[in-house]
């Protein structure tokens, strides 16, 4: 009796073992795909624009979902053989990295045209989709708005103190210290850095996690991405307490950094990448990207949500998004002053 | 035994193999897994070299020294704490009356499935400063801010009360085996319930907590969605910072290479402690205690188990179905697709089976074989499960995408991933499985004219089933809820519940992520009732 159990068990396991050796359960293989995209942007924000493309070209899009930075690693790790025609990262630091490994290929003049020299790449291998900014998320309740200073550097304030709350292991962060030390020099962000530690504030993973803690009232102001609050805003309704606030000035806290695509330099199917690059910059992806991600579209004449404050108010220094992968240091320094 | 062997019939093989009725059968597949678990390590290596002196300095600054620290505090703290929880569960599900033991039984070991990104939020959301329960407290007595849980008290409670349930199914199953005999022998040999239990049951059981506990410690060194929700440094969260602020994977390498040292410390440690051996000297029948009345202490053994269900799986469920009501009333879309629940128990369940399968002959060869060689391959199973599962992932992506191309991101390279992560959750349990059969019934066979392969598969098999169920039940349940290998090495648009709670919850659209969590909880429990009506017929047989 027993013979036979263990019998049958191994004529399932054989069954099984044929059913994953021939891939029945792999849809999309069967399909062929043409066009294959590392998203480091979730699925949530893209899969609809996708879809939308796939609709209006009838080029199939095969996506894989995952970090931004992670992707990135994959398509290095992967070398020749990668499978991914297009990267969609998440800010301009992973797409730099990609393009310093030499895995980006140039896109065409027109497309790179199309947007504003400071959100693309200067070697013309990557171009910015949609612009996010950096602000100050704060509790409502706690916190006025006349309460809140001019620019980023005055948060050393000790009046500040236990109220912050950042997320210094996130890439967005890492992106505005990086922008700072073009900007001030490493002595004066060590400073500022220093300044922000006094005041212990509270780390937190992610934006996400900042934004939630700021509506639960756990800190008064949070060192996030503009566009986070609105997710939070659809599914608390308008009642959640907390908003945006912008500097008024031209400050770094301000920076603009943008969610970008390039095309991956093995890619073998470079006519389709560059046909999706291009419905990325048409208007109505720019469109989708102002409406439902609450981002800011990067080409001229498209305008933002209404909810927002125009980009061309929005006052920030001139720092060059090429350099935005030059993290070494700025990890070195967060970890020389102990933040990290 | 030794006299029975002394007149072997001619057919038996030479002495050495004999005994063991360890051959060819178990050595070639346990040298391919063996070889397989090293190509994280060989990765490693090659990333490392390339790291240069700066990263080799990165490991003797202050910082190293401290976050070795925090992990190595986190990893004992919480390997205690489990046991403690998971002695009194298994023993309460497993050997008395309790009420509804069945049901708790499925319950308590839930919260496996809860994946620690979702757990830790949980965790923050729940017992913040101005969380849940302190809006309670600020309702009934007006407190208005609690301390804050972050750091390390937030990721002990997080990781102990979603891992325990590695130490409790281990214990089960090793409950379910012992042979009461042994412990009736010291009852009526005049010993106190007391004494029996320290003095028998707890010795006996050794090699099963040690088991669980070295899962949960292992998977304490790896774990980053708990850590990095927690804001608690160690060496998961800084492997992560380097990937992702200087996508300097050498550097990484270098600290996940320190890991790998750390493992091989607790491996050493485990090893040391799980030398007892111990096996039914009777029947090889399994026999189940009698259940112990609880009498007037059922009260307070229901509120036991309940209060650990309630922080491990009502919370969660609850805090995860506020998402989704806070959101539907706002008139967010309810979304619910099929095909990524499918996809993970297809994926869940392969990885079980290849599990089981692959961690039959490691398990043989670690307690029928004592020698150097044989520890070194069973202690090599160890290595993926012990390392960020980013770390695992990305060496599979380098060599498969380099040297099987055709075979990059399909099911069997995924299922293989899941192996490399995965194996030792089977190799432990049925290690401690093995260690209960006495190697006279499998002698038994040999002398009556079985050969090794019939003796393996019609004695040795059945008689671990009931580990074999646990082993395939803890895999199950972990890929349930695994995330970087899924993301890196699926076919291209392959997603699980697991995928799509991540890809949800990131970015902050939890109205989404709900139900394919909710799912997931859904269809774990179903899948744990599964399991363990099969381990009650495995002792029934």
């Amino acid at each position: 009796m027993r013979g036979a159990g263990v019998n049958r068990a191994w004529a399932v396991l054989s069954i099984l073992a044929l059913v994953i050796l021939t891939g029945v359960w792999s849809p999309v293989l069967a399909q062929g795909t043409t066009l294959t995209v590392y998203s480091g942007r979730t699925r949530e924000l893209v899969a609809p624009i996708l879809e939308q493309f796939t609709r209006a070209t009838g080029i199939a899009v095969g996506v894989r979902y995952g970090a931004t930075a992670e992707m990135a690693a994959t398509i290095m790790e992967e070398g020749t053989n990668s499978p991914a025609d297009v990267y969609f990262a998440q800010d301009a630091g992973a797409l730099g990295a990609l393009a310093f490994a030499g895995r980006l290929r140039r896109l065409p003049d027109a497309m790179l045209q199309r947007v504003e020299p400071r959100f693309r790449s200067g070697d013309g291998v990557w171009v910015g989709i949609s612009g996010r900014a950096r602000v100050v998320v704060y509790n409502t309740r706690n916190v006025a708005v006349r309460d809140l200073p001019a620019s980023i550097a005055e948060f050393t304030n000790p009046r500040w103190r236990g109220r912050i709350g950042w997320a210094p292991t996130n890439g967005s962060l890492q992106a505005q210290v990086t922008a700072m030390r073009l900007l001030w020099g490493d002595d004066r962000t060590r400073q500022w850095l220093l300044g922000i530690k006094a005041n212990a504030p509270r780390v937190y993973r992610d934006n996400t996690a900042i934004v939630a803690a700021v509506g639960a009232g756990e800190i008064d102001v949070g060192f996030v991405n503009h566009y986070y609050l609105f997710q939070f805003l659809r599914e608390r309704g308008p009642s959640f307490p907390a908003r945006n606030y912008f500097f008024p000035g031209p400050d770094i806290g301000n920076l603009i950094n943008v969610a970008g695509v390039g095309i991956v330099n093995t890619s073998r199917n470079a006519a389709a990448a560059q046909r999706l690059v291009e419905f990325l910059l048409s208007p109505d992806a720019q469109r989708y990207f102002a409406n439902e991600t609450f981002e800011y579209p990067l080409v001229r004449g498209i305008p933002a949500n209404p909810q927002l404050p125009p980009l061309s108010q929005i006052r920030t220094p001139n720092v060059d998004l090429n350099h935005l992968q030059a993290l070494e240091g700025t990890l070195k320094l967060l970890q020389e002053v102990g933040i990290l | 035994m030794a006299e029975v062997l002394t007149s072997p019939p001619e057919r038996l093989p030479p002495a050495r193999r004999r005994w063991l009725g360890v051959g060819a059968q178990v050595w070639i597949p346990s040298l391919l897994v063996a070889a397989a678990m090293l190509l994280p390590i060989a990765y490693l290596i090659i990333r490392a070299a390339g790291a240069g002196s700066e990263g080799w300095n990165l490991l003797l600054s202050a910082r190293t020294a401290r976050i070795l620290l925090n992990t190595l505090l986190l990893a004992t703290a919480v390997t205690a704490t489990t046991v403690a929880v998971a002695l009194p569960l298994a023993w309460l599900t497993v050997r008395t009356d309790l009420p509804g033991a069945r049901w708790w039984t499925v319950l308590t070991a839930l919260p496996l499935v809860v994946p620690s990104y979702v757990g830790g939020f949980v965790i923050a959301t729940a017992f913040g400063p101005t969380g849940m329960l302190q809006q309670a407290l600020e309702w009934l007595m007006g407190l208005t801010r609690l301390p804050a849980i972050y750091g390390f008290p937030g990721a002990w409670l997080t990781l102990s009360l979603f891992t325990y349930p590695y130490v409790l199914l281990s214990i089960r199953a090793g409950l379910r085996g012992i042979d009461p005999a042994v412990e009736e022998a010291s009852r009526v040999l005049g010993q106190g319930a007391w004494t029996t239990i320290t003095r028998v049951s707890l010795p006996m059981l050794r090699p099963w907590i040690g088991a669980g506990a070295l899962l949960v410690a292992l998977y304490v060194l790896s774990d980053f969605g708990a850590v990095s929700m927690m804001q608690f440094d160690s060496f998961t969260t800084a492997i992560y910072v380097q990937y992702q602020a200087s996508f300097n994977r050498s550097y990484a390498a270098v600290l996940s290479l320190v890991l790998v040292v750390l493992t091989a410390v607790v491996l050493a440690i485990e090893g040391r402690s799980s030398r007892a051996r111990f096996h039914r000297i009777g029947s090889a029948a399994a026999r189940l205690a009698r259940p112990v009345r609880l009498g007037e202490w059922r009260i307070p053994a229901v509120m036991f188990c309940g209060s650990v269900v309630a922080l491990g799986v009502v919370l969660p469920a609850s805090v995860v179905l506020y998402w989704l009501v806070a959101g539907l009333r706002l008139g967010q879309p309810l979304v619910v697709t099929l095909q990524p629940a499918l996809n993970s128990v297809y994926a869940s369940a392969l990885s079980a089976g290849a599990a089981v399968l692959a961690g039959m002959p490691l398990a043989i060869l670690a307690v029928r074989r004592r020698g150097a060689l044989a520890a070194v391959i069973t202690r090599l199973a160890y290595t993926g499960y012990a390392l960020p599962g980013i770390v695992v992932a990305l060496s599979l992506v380098f060599f498969a995408a380099r040297s099987v191309p055709w075979l990059y991101q399909t099911m069997p390279v995924l299922v293989f991933a899941y192996l490399v992560l995965f194996l030792p959750q089977a190799v432990g349990t049925l290690r401690s499985a093995l260690q209960q059969v006495s190697p006279s019934h499998e002698e038994s066979a040999r002398v009556l004219g079985r050969t090794p392969r019939q003796t393996l598969l019609s004695v040795t098999v059945p008689l671990v089933r009931p580990g074999a169920v646990a082993a395939a039940a803890l895999v199950f349940l972990t890929t349930m809820k695994e995330l970087p290998a899924t993301l890196l090495l699926s076919p291209t648009g392959f997603e699980t519940l697991a995928t799509r709670i991540w890809s949800a919850a990131t970015e902050g659209f939890f109205t989404r992520a709900a139900p394919p969590a909710l799912l997931l909880l859904l269809i774990s429990s179903l899948s744990m009732a599964l399991l363990l009506s099969q381990e009650r017929r495995g002792s029934d047989a």
